[in-house]
């Protein structure tokens, strides 16, 4: 493969990673209209509980369970579920916004754990040496890139179809009622509380699972890989697809994605070295930027919500 | 121990501060501003700005390590992180506001507060600064408990700047206006009340003490672009404990998180100090959402 395919192979990897971590906040803000402020702390969750069940035993670290790659993964998407519920269950019968201050709070724990609790996460340095699945059956990282790509693909189908198939579901149709009208859907005898707790469990495993497949393919997890910037890159994402709508977030991932990493070409071609920090400030305005405009000018993003009218309706 | 809460009460009335405005603008404008604890930054940073360019250090005011320039800056500092609150309030909160999901204000801030940090990184760089360079020596005040004159300052500050307010809020018309906003909104409102000037006041006054916690928590700890981002936990945690919309709640809760983050110190890995502020958070909600003092929106749904 020339450089450019091979680069191609290795920027779809990541960025349909990231359509799976939009997709399960489509399904919480989109579709349900829950504020999850920290998007990279699940992700983080579910990177890090996948490298510890999956790392080979080492004698200074906890964990080193060497377990099957797809069973860390679950594992992850496990403590992923816990820690969702903790949070949802103190907010999630309060105003919206104490879910978002609350997942806000958890990103900053998570992330400092990982910094600070060294025996299971390797601090500052991170895990590395995780065995990436089925690597020796290839016999050049090119080819393995390709396989990965198609694991991700396959996994990023699944979800869109299931999630697909759920919002189509009689409890799709309540996931909408509970956004757009909490009274009405109570007096139908539903229990508002308990659909929005069920959405953000379901969406923040979807992020474990996403957190589970990166680590799968870059092999190591380290605290860089999960700043908070992540979270207003997987925000921005959505918005900019168009929230409420599956496609819109994959669309809005590789989209916003491609931007984030040809800005920052761009930038490191262009500034002299002394300026290279700046530059990532200027990559990260554009991210302030594209949310705020999105919000203002196109609140539906790209492709946006399908309007949904019942077919009694005349 | 001593020296635990001795910092835990100076860095407790600095989250104190900030949480004024944040609990003002939760209470009035019904929304969580992310962007809040930026203002905190661009306030320091304003103040910076100013010393820089007038230079003229004209020597500090013995026992600080300050002098009258710092507090003109500041005075500088708070008309300038008012002037960039009003400006965003018109630019991105107001085009906002009174869309179907309100959340969309709150995210809108959360945006906003990516924009105002990366764009004082890009004016001042990501390096830690000083507002002077004069070491201060810290007095010892007792066994085990050293304390520097700048420190006794800012405690001197936020008590005299809270007592102002709660006459303020207590005793004038505006005053009135904002706490029956806070209230009642509906009602407010068909009571005659300007919500617009309110709203304008609300963030002036918000900014301001922003700017000022800003200022202090240069003086006594660094300049950093992150500043605004570290304290965002402990002010909402903060306003929140003391019930979302009351000052006085807003205090006490300030002066609680900073004493427990300080004291955590002696229990645990001072490493895990950020996460203390979430603790509580989770802590107040699961037992108490609407505060030590019930505020007035709470944790209720509105």
């Amino acid at each position: 493969m020339t450089g450019f395919a091979a680069y191609l192979v290795f920027f779809l990897i990541v960025a349909l990673t990231y359509s799976i971590v939009v997709m399960g906040l489509n399904i919480q803000w989109g579709y349900t209209g829950l504020f999850n402020a920290g998007v990279v702390g699940f992700f983080a969750i579910g990177a890090y509980g996948t490298a510890i069940l999956v790392g080979p035993d080492r004698a200074h670290l906890i964990g080193g369970f060497g377990l099957p790659f797809p069973i860390a993964v679950l594992g992850g998407m496990a403590l992923c579920a816990l820690a969702a519920l903790i949070v949802g269950l103190a907010t999630l019968r309060l105003r919206e916004e104490y879910l978002a201050i609350a997942t806000f709070g958890i990103a900053i724990s998570i992330q400092l754990v990982a910094l600070n609790f060294e025996s299971l996460t390797g601090g500052a340095q991170g895990l590395v040496g995780l065995p990436r699945p089925l690597f020796g059956l290839f016999d050049s990282p090119a080819s393995y890139n390709l396989f990965y790509l198609g694991v991700v693909a396959v996994m990023a189908g699944l979800v869109y179809w299931a999630l697909e198939t759920a919002v189509r579901s009689p409890w799709g149709r309540l996931l909408k009622a509970v956004r757009e009208d909490e009274t009405a859907a109570r007096s139908l005898g539903r229990n508002p509380a308990r659909v929005r707790l069920e959405v953000f469990v379901l969406g923040c495993v979807l992020m474990g699972l996403a957190g589970g497949l990166y680590v799968g393919f870059i092999g190591y997890v380290s605290p860089l890989d999960f700043l908070p910037i992540l979270t207003f890159q997987i925000w921005a994402m959505l918005i900019v697809g168009g929230s409420g709508n599956n496609r819109g977030a994959i669309v809005g991932a590789v989209g916003v994605w491609a931007l984030w990493a040809m800005s920052g070409l761009a930038i490191s071609r262009l500034l002299p070295v002394a300026y290279q920090s700046q530059g990532g400030a200027i990559q990260v305005i554009l991210i302030g930027l594209l949310i705020v405009l999105t919000l203002i000018f196109r609140p539906r993003g790209l492709i946006g919500e399908a309007e949904s009218v019942s077919k009694h309706a005349d | 121990m001593l020296q635990a809460i001795a910092d835990g009460i100076l860095s407790g009335s600095i989250i104190a501060l900030g949480a004024i405005g944040l609990t003002l603008t939760m209470g009035i404008l019904r929304f969580a501003n992310f962007a809040h604890a930026e203002l905190v930054t661009w306030g320091a940073y304003m103040a910076l700005g100013v010393l820089s360019l007038t230079g003229a250090f004209m020597g500090p005011l013995a026992p600080f390590s300050f002098g009258v320039p710092l507090l003109m800056a500041t005075l500088v500092a708070m008309v300038a992180t008012a002037l960039l609150a009003l400006a965003i309030d018109w630019l991105v909160y107001h085009p906002l506001r009174g869309r179907a999901n309100h959340l969309t204000l709150v995210f809108g801030s959360f945006g906003v507060s990516l924009l105002v940090r990366m764009v004082i990184l890009l004016l001042f760089g990501g390096a830690a600064q000083y507002y002077s360079n004069t070491l201060q020596i810290a007095m010892k005040v007792a066994p085990g408990l050293r304390i520097m004159p700048d420190q006794i300052f800012t405690l001197g500050l936020t008590a005299v700047i809270v007592v102002a307010l709660h006459l303020f809020l207590q005793k004038t018309r505006l005053g009135l206006s904002m706490r029956a906003l806070a209230e009642n909104p509906e009602l407010a409102r068909v009571n005659g009340i300007d919500t617009r000037h309110v709203v304008r006041w609300t963030w002036i006054i918000g900014a301001s003490l922003a700017s000022i916690a800003g200022v202090l928590y240069g003086l006594t700890v660094q300049l950093r672009p992150e500043i605004g981002f570290h304290l965002l936990l402990p002010l909402f945690a903060a306003a929140i404990l003391g019930g979302v919309g009351n000052v006085f709640g807003a205090v006490i809760g300030g002066l609680i998180v900073g004493l427990a983050e300080s004291i955590s110190v002696l229990f645990i890995p001072a490493g895990y100090k950020l996460a203390v502020p979430f603790m509580i958070l989770l802590l107040v909600l699961y037992i108490r959402p609407t505060g030590i003092f019930a505020g007035t929106v709470g944790g209720g749904k509105s």
